[in-house]
């Protein structure tokens, strides 16, 4: 049956050198059920070591962690890569660190803080996670399709690391699942201002637990996957965006 | 002064565009963001820049820039160069970073509006 689901799909972790501590498992599923969210993407910076221990932390409560990553393109393009298996993840991780030069200097960028859903600290990724990786745009998106997953623009009303701010518009013939918009945006404001043929969704960004969902987009759909959301985007069998 | 003199001073490589050599350089813009240049670029300047993406020959075309120089010896993606081909756009590349190629340019034509 098909129901009404709430969906988070871009909230960083403690992993990310840009949050603090605070966005631990615990902390970030509780907000998360507090906001009523049924659908949350884990998608830090060219990373995805610590989806494992959200998706782990989140056996016992109703809400469907979905495992992903926030990559930057080589032109700087901030995409969303979600998926349904954590192997798949696991594969474009292992991509994206082969080709993400530098290390992360604490001092200037953050703790890099992988954990386990006990949030036991398991140690600190010493790859420089802020930083961008040669892959081009196009070759990115075609790897996370090829991995089954989908791939969203992140944030393209943001001034910096977005499609649009690094790119100028949208290219042709790309081959994005949906743009993203932030909470300083509506989607009816959306709507005017972006008129691509893509669908929009909204995320939350989160960098703290209290602006988890924040903003989110409802989806009509009969289980909280990324397989279902990829009918969603594509209007198929019955299962929509009703934002 | 024509892009075909500023290309010799600073030894600059053209991979596309060679019929439009002539175009008098009114000033350069150095930026990264293409939504910075869409906004404050004007005709007939010359575009540094290290990005190597498709849509940079689309936003020469739209600011009617006289070409795009791209730093540091990056090569562009080969979309880039079938579309700079076809819409008759001058790419060329510098060895040079930015820095350099900028002030080489300032010191050759300042920047003249």
């Amino acid at each position: 049956m098909l129901r009404p689901f709430k969906a988070d799909l871009h909230v960083h972790t403690c992993l990310s050198p840009c949050t603090e501590l605070d966005m631990s498992p615990k902390k970030i599923l509780y907000s998360a059920k507090k906001k009523e969210i049924d659908i949350l993407g884990i998608c830090d910076h060219n990373s995805s070591e610590n989806s494992l221990a959200i998706i782990n932390a989140a056996q016992k409560t109703d809400i469907n962690v979905i495992p992903g990553m926030e990559v930057t393109s080589q032109e700087e393009v901030h995409v969303l890569a979600l998926f349904d298996d954590i192997k798949s993840t696991l594969k474009l991780q292992e991509h994206v660190y082969k080709n993400l030069p530098g290390k992360n200097d604490e001092e200037a960028f953050g703790m890099q803080v992988i954990v386990n859903e006990k949030e036991e600290v398991l140690g600190f990724n010493d790859k420089l996670l802020i930083g961008a990786t040669t892959i081009p745009l196009e070759e990115i998106i075609q790897l996370i399709h090829a991995l089954d997953g989908i791939c969203i623009a992140s944030h393209i009303d943001r001034e910096s690391f977005s499609i649009i701010s690094q790119l100028g518009f949208i290219p042709e013939n790309l081959d994005l699942d949906a743009l993203e918009i932030s909470p300083h945006v509506t989607f009816e404001e959306a709507n005017k201002r972006y008129p691509y043929n893509y669908p929009i969704t909204s995320s939350s960004d989160a960098h703290y637990p209290d602006d988890i969902g924040k903003s989110f987009t409802s989806f009509l759909l009969q289980d909280g996957t990324i397989a279902e959301i990829k009918k969603a985007l594509k209007n198929k069998d019955g299962r929509k965006l009703i934002h | 002064m024509k892009t075909r003199e500023i290309i010799k001073t600073l030894q600059l490589e053209v991979l596309t565009g060679q019929e439009t050599l002539d175009t008098e350089v009114t000033g350069g813009y150095t930026s990264d963001l293409l939504s910075d240049v869409i906004a404050n670029s004007k005709e007939g300047n010359l575009w540094i820049t290290l990005q190597i993406h498709q849509n940079i020959v689309a936003v020469a075309k739209l600011k009617d820039l006289a070409g795009i120089i791209i730093i540091n010896n990056r090569k562009p993606d080969k979309d880039t160069l079938e579309k700079a081909a076809a819409e008759n756009i001058a790419v060329m590349i510098s060895k040079e970073m930015a820095f350099e190629v900028s002030g080489k340019l300032y010191e050759l034509i300042g920047s003249q509006d």
